[in-house]
């Protein structure tokens, strides 16, 4: 490792990454037939003849994929081709039932789009080739002892968007933002609900090196990696491949041009990618426009229908919490990941007192709301609270009128009934006194009490021996007296 | 009471709806013909007697009960063996499929069912419906009835045979290139070929999806007219089939048409073309003319040149992608021992398919393999272009074209078996009409000296299968070729 840094210093490395990305659109129903799609259902009891590739059996086009297929372009900002056809693609696999995937071959939906990602020094866009809609296959099961395998087609048909980008990608880091930004997006658009664990979302990184030494350029073999079911595992393998390449070209000196692609499987437990299929087969796929399926042709009226369904990018969306709402960036991150939260948090938002606070109510929907929503195992959008109501909470907040221990209580409450939140404080006797008149005759009496702190307060220690003062004032009050309003008049009384 | 497997299916229909002939009644007499002919014959591979049978009393009670029947009211159908039905096995020919039980009833299935037609069991084909002879079957041996040393065309043999031989009334069959008119012409039946989408194929096991469709024999034009209302439409699980109304063509069907301009092809007279066959075809459009159409000469220039090769371009690439899933893995034939999950494919295929099955299988994925795409797939496509264009033309002058739908009468047995190239010339006339989507029928027009049946070929444009019909009535009422039966 030592050596291989050592060696490279002299050396201008730099990472190349394309990446193919397999979304599961949330439909219903399969891409050309009426099954049901269902995680985790018994093997093959989600299978009808057209899925299971029957002599006979025709497909038919589900059109809620096409049209959300169609958004998802939309917000990548592709060029939405007005004709597209469907085409076969052969190849012979016992999962695959007909023996060809029906895909989008030489007209895909969408092409030449770009996603906006977060980087260090603001955004990056990394540029989309093509976007098109697909048909997954099955899977093999191959458990047990035995020498057979298994098939179960209840996945076989699944409408998939792949999306290809240009190898724009140039770290891990970026590898994963880029993936964590697309699942953002597909979640916001509500075309998928692109769970790893579950193969709704699948990330397969094309990685390889240009490498500069003594003014020659050399370019490492393409590796595409598979089997990667989180972003951390992506990164990882990205980062792993990167070393491997270098070392591996160092050692052998090998090239693009001189080497083949290959495929290799990622082992989380080891940390390493493995060989899966050396050379990459020079498939003959004999693509050929699908006879079955007619072409599908887009009018101007079903664009625009498709069009005012792309909702603002959550991306957009977290720019202008930092922006307009002066939110952090790290909370507008949280509130922005889920499209619900985010709408729960821009409806609060608007209901604010002329408009103050939004900040506030993000730390509060963060904190207080995060930690109730994750106690009752769902969103913070789940909670039975309604917008107008975190609204008011943070207004009572901003006008001091609660505590934030005060506004934990509110919202309990909140939870078991609605009901107005100062209402709610008043009839806890949560509500802050900040009245002056109301506390002078308090401060004055605590004052009178406590020699010994106000001679602290006069010392070298200053404002910071007015904590048990505070405390005191608080006490006499009941609990009501609001801590600043409080040190305030202690400052000005005792002329700190 | 004559013997109802005499009558016509209309006639039929009306004697049951008379109460001269129960459903029973019809139902028994075609299945004791089958049974005495069929051995001679081989037209079906699977005769359905029990359910055929329960069917027809259950029709015969709900009449009797003074329930409504469908339309095709008790009489009964036979089906080409690559229509998928939940009853018996749906063979296609092959031994791939010898033990196939499809769990579904295709789309036509469904539609004679729910009409009350009495399906009497499944046809002979060639393997997969790839042949002119019927002779390529790995399940049955059929011959034509007319002349049993020689085959009844193909690949809707066994279900032309039926009709002809009066083991059914109706029938139906597909066309990919010429599978239903041709056999029609080669055992003298009313053979139609609907436009491409005006019936669903959902449940037609696929040779060549693009050109594919299925379609009504009988031994008059009203009985195919007839058929082909009951099983024609829209159907949502077949993209491809359109959503043009369904005219009831019995109604027009014989209303002459005034001033029929008929096209005379000028191309399906040339070489090739038998002098026996010819002049048959010339009286019949003399008789025509003398019903007052008018004659004109059209050219189609592309539709005989270059059809045979853009069809046979287009119809095995498809087939390559179509019969892909014939793996034994999921269904169908599996090699019984075979070594590697390769060899499953390998043996499977190699075991199972016949050989001219395997030809086209080759053929296709040669068109469609890279670098050679171009010069083959996407030249048949234009060529199929040119050919729509050469109909196109045509049909700005006349309504209907016409000639000879077969260039021979039917052939000996065996005859071409050994010359790929031979078969496929016999659908020379009728593979255009699949290219361009039209829809096509034979009308039996005579016999040669040999006592084998002649048939004459019509094309209309797309749905406009009342036309088409009502031109065949027409040359029909001039010569009724149907009341002669082959002596068997
Ligand atoms: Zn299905």
């Amino acid at each position: 490792m030592t050596d291989a840094a050592t060696q490279s210093a002299a050396l201008d490395v730099r990472l190349v990454v394309g990446l193919e990305i397999h979304v599961q659109l949330a439909t219903a129903t399969k891409m050309f037939c009426r099954c049901k799609l269902e995680f985790g259902a018994p093997p093959n009891t989600r299978v009808c003849p057209v899925c299971l590739g029957m002599p006979g059996s025709l497909p038919v086009m589900n059109r809620r994929a096409f049209e959300l297929a169609v958004r998802t372009a939309m917000a990548l900002d592709c060029t939405v081709a007005r004709f597209t056809k469907w085409d076969r693609k052969s190849y012979y696999y016992p999962d695959l039932p007909k023996n060809y995937q029906i895909s989008q071959y030489d007209l895909p939906l969408g092409s030449a789009g770009r996603l906006t990602i977060p980087s260090a020094d603001g955004t990056k866009d990394i540029r989309v080739r093509r976007a098109h809609l697909e048909e997954d296959a099955g899977k093999l099961l191959h458990e047990g002892a035995g020498a057979t395998s298994q098939v179960d087609l209840n996945r076989t048909g699944t409408p998939l968007l792949e999306i290809v980008t240009e190898p724009d990608l140039s770290s891990p880091q970026e590898v994963g933002d880029f993936g964590r930004e697309l699942r953002r997006l597909v979640r916001h658009l509500g075309v998928s609900e692109a769970n790893m664990q579950m193969g709704q979302m699948r990330l397969e990184p094309n990685i390889n090196l240009v490498i500069r030494k003594d003014g020659a350029e050399y370019r490492t073999p393409i590796v595409e990696c598979k089997n990667l079911n989180s972003f951390r595992h992506v990164e990882a393998a990205v980062e792993y491949e990167a070393k491997r390449q270098l070392a591996e070209w160092q050692k052998t000196g090998v090239t693009i041009e001189t080497g083949s692609k290959s495929t290799r499987g990622w082992d989380p437990d080891r940390g390493v990618t493995f060989l899966q299929r050396e050379k990459e087969e020079a498939h003959d796929y004999r693509y050929f426009p699908d006879p079955d399926l007619a072409p599908v042709v887009m009018d101007d009226a079903w664009l625009a229908d498709i069009r005012a369904t792309v909702c603002e990018r959550p991306i957009a969306r977290r720019a202008r919490y930092v922006a307009e709402l002066g939110l952090d960036a790290a909370d507008a991150d949280q509130i922005v990941e889920e499209r619900a939260n985010a709408d729960l948090f821009e409806a609060a938002a608007t209901a604010l007192p002329g408009g103050k606070g939004a900040r506030r109510l993000a730390k509060l929907l963060l904190s207080e709301g995060n930690k109730r929503a994750n106690e009752r195992g769902g969103l913070l959008a789940d909670l039975p609270i309604a917008a107008g109501r975190w609204a008011e909470v943070v207004a009572l907040l901003e006008g001091s009128k609660i505590s934030a221990t005060a506004a934990g209580t509110v919202i309990d409450e909140l939870l078991t009934r609605d009901d107005a939140p100062e209402a709610i404080a008043r009839a806890k006797g949560l509500i802050q006194t900040s009245d002056a008149a109301d506390l002078a005759p308090l401060i004055e009496a605590v004052l009178a009490d406590n020699p010994k702190a106000v001679a602290d307060a006069a010392g070298p220690k200053g404002a910071k021996a007015l904590g048990p003062l505070i405390g005191q004032v608080i006490k006499k009050s009941g609990g009501s007296a609001n801590p600043k309003v409080v040190q305030e008049l202690l400052k000005q009384k005792l002329g700190l | 009471m004559s013997d109802l497997t005499y009558l016509t299916a209309l006639q039929l229909r009306d004697a049951i709806a008379a109460g001269e002939a129960s459903a029973e009644q019809a139902a028994c007499a075609h299945l004791d013909r089958i049974g005495r002919l069929n051995p001679t014959l081989g037209a079906f591979l699977d005769v359905w007697e029990a359910p055929a049978i329960a069917q027809a009393r259950a029709i015969d009670a709900r009449r009797a009960a003074g329930r409504p029947i469908g339309p095709l009211g008790g009489v009964p159908v036979a089906l080409k063996d690559n229509l998928c039905t939940r009853h018996g096995a749906t063979t296609c020919g092959s031994k791939m499929l010898a033990d196939f039980h499809a769990p579904y009833d295709a789309h036509v299935v469904e539609r004679i069912a729910a009409a009350d037609g009495v399906i009497l069991g499944k046809t002979n084909m060639d393997e997969f419906a790839m042949g002119s002879s019927t002779e390529h079957s790995a399940v049955g041996r059929t011959v034509n009835p007319w002349a049993t040393h020689c085959v009844p065309g193909g690949s809707s043999g066994g279900s032309a045979v039926a009709v002809a031989a009066r083991l059914a009334p109706v029938a139906l069959g597909s066309d990919t290139g010429g599978s239903i008119r041709q056999p029609g012409s080669f055992c003298g039946v009313v053979a139609l070929k609907p436009t491409y989408g005006r019936v669903s194929r959902y449940g037609l096991v696929a040779f060549a999806s693009s050109l594919d469709q299925i379609g009504p024999f009988g031994r008059t034009v009203a009985d195919a007219a007839w058929l082909l209302r009951a099983v024609a439409g829209r159907d949502p699980r077949d993209s491809t089939s359109v959503d043009a109304p369904v005219p009831d063509y019995l109604a027009t069907l014989d209303q002459p048409i005034e001033g029929l301009r008929v096209g005379i092809v000028r191309e399906f007279f040339g070489e090739g073309l038998d002098s026996q066959v010819k002049s048959a075809v010339d009286v019949a459009l003399s008789a025509l003319q003398g019903r007052g159409a008018k004659l004109v000469e059209v050219s189609l220039p592309h539709a005989t040149r270059y059809a045979i090769a853009a069809y046979y371009i287009v119809a095995t690439a498809e087939a390559s992608s179509n019969l892909a899933r014939y793996d034994g893995v999921h269904y169908g034939h599996r090699a019984a021992s075979p070594a590697d999950c390769l060899d499953v494919y390998l043996s499977s295929r190699a075991e199972a398919l016949g050989e001219e099955v395997k030809r086209r299988i080759m053929l296709g994925t040669y068109a469609l393999s890279s670098g050679y795409y171009d010069a083959y797939y996407l030249r048949a496509l234009k060529v199929r272009r040119l050919i729509r264009n050469d109909f196109d033309a045509a049909f700005k002058q006349v309504d209907v074209v016409a000639g000879p739908t077969s260039p021979t009468t039917a052939f000996a047995l065996g005859a071409r078996s050994d010359d790929p190239l031979a078969m496929y010339l016999c659908d020379v006339y009728t593979t255009a009409c699949n290219l361009a989507g039209l829809p096509g029928i034979n009308v039996p027009c005579g016999f040669d000296d040999a006592g084998k049946p002649i048939g004459l070929q019509m094309m209309a444009q797309a749905f406009e299968e009342e036309k088409l019909l009502r031109a065949a009535r027409m040359y029909e009422q001039t010569a009724d070729w149907s009341a002669r039966a082959p002596a068997l």
